[in-house]
C-alpha cells in the first residue's frame, strides 16, 4: 500500500499547513463586533452623600481566586472599576490564583507592604482564615468578600450574597405565578449546580421553603456541574421524564445556556423557567422574551464594587452616610433580586458575561 | 531495534501481503482465528444486547409512560451521539494497542477554537472544518509523540489532556462562547429533524458505519488489529507500525473534532468545560464492548452497545428521579461485572 509515500507526504504536509493557517487565523477573540468587553459594573453610583468626595489617600490590597467562571472574572473587573472611580484610592491587586498556598503568600505580601485595608475573596474561608487573622492583628482591616471566614476576629466586615435568599426569590416567583394561574399540583423541576457544595444545598433549601408557602413542592431535582454541557444533558433527560412541566428553576445562568439549548432541541414551551446568578446572556434572553426563560434571581458580582467602597470608607474612618452609625456595619448580606422583563433594562449593565 | 525498511519488505503482491498480515494477526488467536474471533464477537454482543434489553425492561416497568416513547428514544440517541463519535475513535486506538486520555480535552479545545469570534466570522462551515482540523491536528501530534518520540501513550495523551484543556481555557478566557445568531445553521444540526431524528444522530450513524467499514473491510483495519495484537510481528510483516500508530491517534482526534461540532450544535456553545471526563466514559464503553485493553481484539459495534448501556442507565436514573451518586455506583458495578464476564467467556472459549 505504501507505494507512493511522496504523494501521501504531500497530502499530509498540506493538512499540516492548513492547520497552521487556521491556527494563525482562528484563535483571536478580539475583533470588532465584541460587545462582551463592554462596560463592567460601573453604573451611576448610588447616592452616598458626601462620602464620595476625596479624602485621605488609602491603599487597598485585593486578592481573589483566578477566574474559572464568568462570575469570578466579573468580581475582579468590578473591584478594579470601583477603585478607579476614586482619586484617593490606590488599588493593589495581587496575582489571582486557585492555589490556597499561593493566595496565602500573596496576602502575606500585602501585609508586608502595609496596605491600609485588604479586600479578600478567599478560595476557601476555612483555609485562609489564619492569614486574614494575621492581617487583622497587624492592624490592617480585612473586608471579607462572599466566602466567609469562620472566625470573626479575622475580618472587619463581611459582604456577600445570599444563596438561601436566591432559592427563596426563585420559589416566590414560581409559586406566585402558578398560584395566580390557579394551577393545582404543578410539576416544578429544579436543576441544581454541583450538589455537594453547601451553596447548592442552601439554594435548594430556600427554594423548597418558599414553595411551601404556596402549598407546592419540588417534583424532581437533578444536579448538574455548573457547566453548559452538563446543563444540556440533565435537562434533556428531565424533559423526557416529565411530559408536562409547569416551571423549572435552574440554579446557574451559565449552565442555563445548555438547559435552554436542550429545551429548544426538544421543542418544548409549555412551561416557564427561572435562572440564577444574573448573567448578561440570561438578561438578554429575558429581554428578548423569545425563550422560556422569564426571570433570573441575582447573586450579583457587583458585591466586589461595594466591597471596595466599604474598604475605602473603613480606611478613612467614615460610616455609611445613610446610616446613623459612625462606622461601617460588620456584615452586609445582599438581597437576591428578581429580574424580569419589566426591570431587565435597569439590571442589564450589571450583568456579567459568562 | 534494527530498522527494517518497510518498502523493501512489503513490496510483494497484494494477496501475499494480505497473507503476511493474517499471520501477524495470528498470535492473538492461532490458525483460523478470524472465524472464531468473529463468532466470539457475536456471542459477546449477544450479552450486551441482553443487558440492554434488561435495562429496557426495567425502564418499561418503572416508568412505563415515559421510557418507551419515541421522543425519549430520540433524546437517548442524541445524548449518545457526542461520546459515541469519540468512542469510535477510541476503539481504533485501543485495538491498536494504545489509549487516548486526551479526547475530552481535545473536543473542548476544538469547540473553543471553532467558536472564537475570529472563526465565527467565516460562517458555520468554516467553524465545523476548523473544529475537525483542530481535533485531527491534536490527535496527530499525540500520535507523533507516541510513535516517533517513543512516549508511552498514557503519558503522551495525559500531557495532551492537560495542555489542550489549558489552551482552551486560555483561548476562551474561561468564558462560555455562544454560537452567534448568524451561524445558527450549525445549531440546526441539533434542532432540524429528518424522519423524526435530529441531523446529528445521522452524523453519529455515518461515523459508526464508516468506522465499521474501515475496521472490517480495509487493509487499514486489518493492520490495526495486527499492530495491536503483536507490533513486532506486524513490523516484521512489513507494516510501518509507527506511521500506522500515528494515524490511529489522528483518527481519534478527527472523531473528537466531529464530536466538537455535535456538542456545539447541542449546547449552542464552545467552552473549555466541555467533555469533562469523557475519556473515562469512552474508555469504559470500549472495555464493556469487549475490546481488550492490551489491543489486537475488539469491535466497534460492541463499543457502541457499551455506550448505549451507559446512556440508558443515566436516562433511567433521571426518569426515576434518582440522584447522580447512585448512577456512578451503578456504572462502576457494570464495568466490573462486564469485565469479569468477558474474562470467563474468554477462558471457556480457549
Amino acid at each position: 500500500m505504501a507505494q507512493n509515500p511522496g504523494r501521501r507526504g504531500f497530502l499530509v504536509g498540506g493538512a499540516v499547513l492548513g492547520v497552521g493557517a487556521l491556527a494563525a487565523a482562528c484563535t483571536s477573540n478580539e475583533p470588532a463586533p465584541a460587545p462582551s468587553a463592554a462596560a463592567p459594573a460601573a453604573p451611576a453610583p448610588a447616592a452616598t452623600g458626601g462620602n464620595d468626595a476625596p479624602g485621605t489617600k488609602v491603599v487597598i490590597g485585593f486578592s481573589a481566586p483566578a477566574a474559572d467562571h464568568g462570575w469570578i472574572a466579573a468580581i475582579a473587573k468590578n473591584a478594579e472599576a470601583a477603585a478607579k472611580q476614586y482619586s484617593d484610592v490606590e488599588f493593589k491587586p495581587v496575582e489571582p490564583t486557585n492555589d490556597i498556598n499561593v493566595q496565602i503568600s500573596a496576602v502575606e505580601s500585602l501585609i508586608a507592604q502595609k496596605v491600609n485595608v485588604i479586600v479578600m475573596l478567599p478560595n476557601d474561608g476555612q483555609q485562609l482564615n489564619q492569614v486574614a487573622r494575621q492581617a487583622t492583628d497587624a492592624g490592617i482591616p480585612v473586608v471579607n468578600l462572599d466566602r466567609i471566614f469562620p472566625d470573626k476576629l479575622s475580618y472587619r466586615t463581611w459582604i456577600g450574597g445570599d444563596n438561601y435568599g436566591m432559592g427563596v426569590a426563585a420559589g416566590h416567583y414560581i409559586g406566585k405565578k402558578l398560584k395566580d394561574k390557579g394551577v393545582s399540583n404543578p410539576v416544578i423541576l429544579e436543576i441544581q449546580g454541583i450538589a455537594t457544595l453547601p451553596l447548592t444545598q442552601d439554594r435548594s433549601k430556600g427554594f423548597e421553603d418558599a414553595l411551601k408557602n404556596y402549598g407546592f413542592s419540588v417534583t424532581a431535582k437533578q444536579d448538574a456541574q455548573f457547566t453548559v454541557e452538563s446543563g444540556t444533558e440533565v435537562a434533556s433527560n428531565l424533559l423526557q421524564a416529565h411530559s408536562k412541566i409547569d416551571a423549572i428553576w435552574n440554579h446557574d445562568d451559565d449552565q442555563g445556556i445548555g438547559v435552554l439549548a436542550a429545551i429548544k432541541e426538544a421543542n418544548r414551551n409549555e412551561f416557564f423557567m427561572v435562572g440564577g446568578a444574573g448573567s448578561a446572556n440570561a438578561m438578554r434572553d429575558i429581554q428578548a422574551g423569545s425563550s422560556v426563560l422569564e426571570a433570573t434571581v441575582t447573586y450579583s458580582p457587583t458585591m466586589a464594587s461595594s466591597a471596595i467602597k466599604l474598604a475605602r470608607l473603613i480606611a478613612q474612618g467614615k460610616g455609611m452616610s445613610d446610616l446613623l452609625e459612625h462606622q461601617v456595619p460588620q456584615s452586609i448580606t445582599l438581597a437576591s433580586e428578581t429580574i424580569t422583563k419589566d426591570n431587565v433594562a435597569e439590571y442589564l449593565p450589571l450583568g456579567f458575561e459568562s | 531495534m534494527t530498522e527494517v525498511n518497510p518498502q523493501k519488505v512489503s513490496a510483494p503482491e497484494a494477496d501475499e501481503q494480505a497473507r503476511v498480515e493474517a499471520a501477524a494477526v495470528a498470535p492473538s488467536g492461532s490458525g483460523g482465528g478470524g472465524l472464531r474471533l468473529g463468532r466470539m464477537g457475536e456471542a459477546r454482543h449477544l450479552g450486551l444486547v441482553i443487558a440492554l434489553a434488561l435495562l429496557a425492561v426495567v425502564g418499561l416497568i418503572t416508568t412505563p409512560d415515559t421510557f418507551a416513547t419515541t421522543s425519549n428514544m430520540v433524546s437517548l440517541l442524541a445524548l449518545a451521539a457526542t461520546i459515541g463519535v469519540i468512542t469510535v475513535g477510541m476503539t481504533f486506538v485501543i485495538i491498536g494497542g494504545g489509549i487516548d486520555l486526551s479526547v475530552g480535552a481535545i473536543m473542548a479545545l476544538a469547540s473553543v477554537w471553532a467558536t472564537t469570534l475570529a472563526t465565527q466570522a467565516y460562517g458555520p462551515v468554516v467553524m465545523a472544518v476548523c473544529a475537525i482540523l483542530v481535533g485531527t491536528g491534536a490527535g496527530l501530534l499525540n500520535g507523533f509523540l507516541i510513535s516517533y518520540g517513543r512516549m508511552v501513550p498514557f503519558i503522551a495523551t495525559l500531557a495532551m489532556l492537560v495542555a489542550a484543556r489549558g489552551l482552551a481555557q486560555r483561548m476562551s478566557e474561561r468564558k462560555t462562547q455562544l454560537v452567534s445568531q448568524d451561524n445558527g445553521a450549525l445549531i440546526e444540526l441539533s434542532t432540524t429533524r429528518v424522519l423524526g431524528l435530529p441531523l446529528l444522530v445521522y452524523i453519529f450513524a455515518v461515523v459508526v458505519a464508516v468506522g465499521w467499514l474501515i475496521l472490517n473491510r480495509t487493509t487499514f483495519g486489518r493492520r490495526t488489529y495486527a499492530v495491536g495484537g503483536n507490533p513486532e510481528a506486524a513490523r516484521l510483516a512489513g507494516i510501518d507500525v509507527r506511521r500506522h500508530t500515528m494515524l490511529l491517534y489522528g483518527l481519534s482526534g478527527l472523531c473528537c473534532g466531529i464530536a466538537a461540532v455535535i456538542i456545539m450544535a447541542r449546547t449552542t456553545t464552545g467552552s473549555s468545560t466541555h467533555g469533562d471526563l469523557y475519556e473515562l466514559d469512552a474508555i469504559a464503553a470500549v472495555i464493556i464492548g469487549g475490546t481488550l485493553l492490551t489491543g489486537g481484539r475488539g469491535t466497534i459495534i460492541g463499543s457502541i452497545l457499551g455506550l448505549l448501556i451507559f446512556t440508558v442507565i443515566t436516562n433511567l436514573f433521571i426518569l426515576n428521579g434518582l440522584n447522580t451518586s447512585d448512577q456512578l455506583i451503578a456504572k462502576g458495578l457494570i464495568i466490573v461485572v462486564a469485565v469479569l464476564l468477558q474474562r470467563r467467556s474468554l477462558q471457556t472459549a480457549t
